[in-house]
């Protein structure tokens, strides 16, 4: 997936991961995509609450190799 | 001929027929107006209880909440310019494992139950506690209390102290890290009344 900017969160713990990622969008454009990798398991249900309460569209979250990637869009 | 009685049956009817969707609908755009807040009170002055207000303060923030802490008693500690000196002690604390951040799996999986007369006895144990964890929460990649501040700091996390017990432990504002209102338990109460989440931590 193409993105715009991306998100090194691993070795992160709660709540660096959605700190970091709600600066980076902060400093994106509406319609851009953010692409986060983090290796903190409640990242996935956090990112997913995260993009629900503000409208930042979570484009896809997956896991590979213990790993979580997520892509998000700025509202 | 429509007699007043029924033109008045038939009004309540359709009016119990609208209203109920009519009204979720308007309550339901009103929430989706209305901007979260949350107002925490934080009154603990220790390096464990000292995270909880910020990790809260701050996500709520990333969530675009409106958030308010209110320092009062040791929560003053969580303001004081230099926040390194926070401690942690794990006397009288049955709930807190006493695990080594080094060694070996075998050994950092040891659980050290060491009596409370012992902690008691030894000196600077706090201290040795307290580094131990700090080394457990970089270990971690758990944030330190002071970047979560400023991090909540930064998001527009509103900070308010409680004047009176600044005066109480003898600080001075200038203890204090800047861009704090010093106020009374009568302006905090309204901002907590006006929050969707209330927490006393």
């Amino acid at each position: 997936m193409n993105f715009d900017k991306e998100l090194d969160a691993r070795g992160l713990n709660c709540p660096l991961p959605i700190l970091r990622a709600k600066k980076a969008l902060n400093e994106m454009t509406s319609g851009q995509v953010l692409h986060i990798v983090s290796t903190d398991p409640g990242s996935v249900k956090d990112f997913a609450a995260f993009s629900k309460q503000t409208g930042n569209e979570l484009l896809s979250s997956a896991e590979n190799n213990k790993e979580f990637e997520f892509y998000i869009k700025r509202k | 001929m429509t007699t007043p009685a029924e033109i008045d049956e038939l009004v309540n009817k359709r009016l119990d027929e609208l209203l109920p969707q009519k009204l979720e609908a308007l309550l339901q755009a009103r929430a989706e107006a209305k901007t979260p807040s949350m107002a925490i009170i934080a009154t603990k002055g220790t390096l464990d209880w000292a995270y909880p207000p910020f990790i809260l303060a701050s996500t709520a923030a990333a969530l675009g909440w409106d958030v308010t802490i209110f320092y009062t008693f040791y929560g003053l500690n969580l303001v004081k310019k230099d926040v390194s000196d926070l401690k942690v002690s794990p006397l009288g604390n049955p709930g807190m494992p006493m695990k080594m951040p080094f060694g070996p799996d075998w050994f950092k999986s040891i659980n050290w139950n060491i009596p409370n007369i012992v902690q008691a006895g030894i000196p600077g144990f706090e201290t040795l506690a307290t580094s131990l964890m700090q080394q457990t929460i970089k270990n971690n990649g758990v944030a330190t209390i002071a970047e979560l501040r400023e991090l909540a700091q930064e998001a527009g996390v509103k900070f308010v102290v409680c004047q009176m017990t600044v005066e109480l432990f003898g600080f001075s504002h200038d203890d204090f890290i800047d861009g704090m209102d010093y106020v009374g338990a009568a302006s905090f109460l309204p901002v907590a009344q006006q929050a969707d989440v209330t927490l006393f931590i």
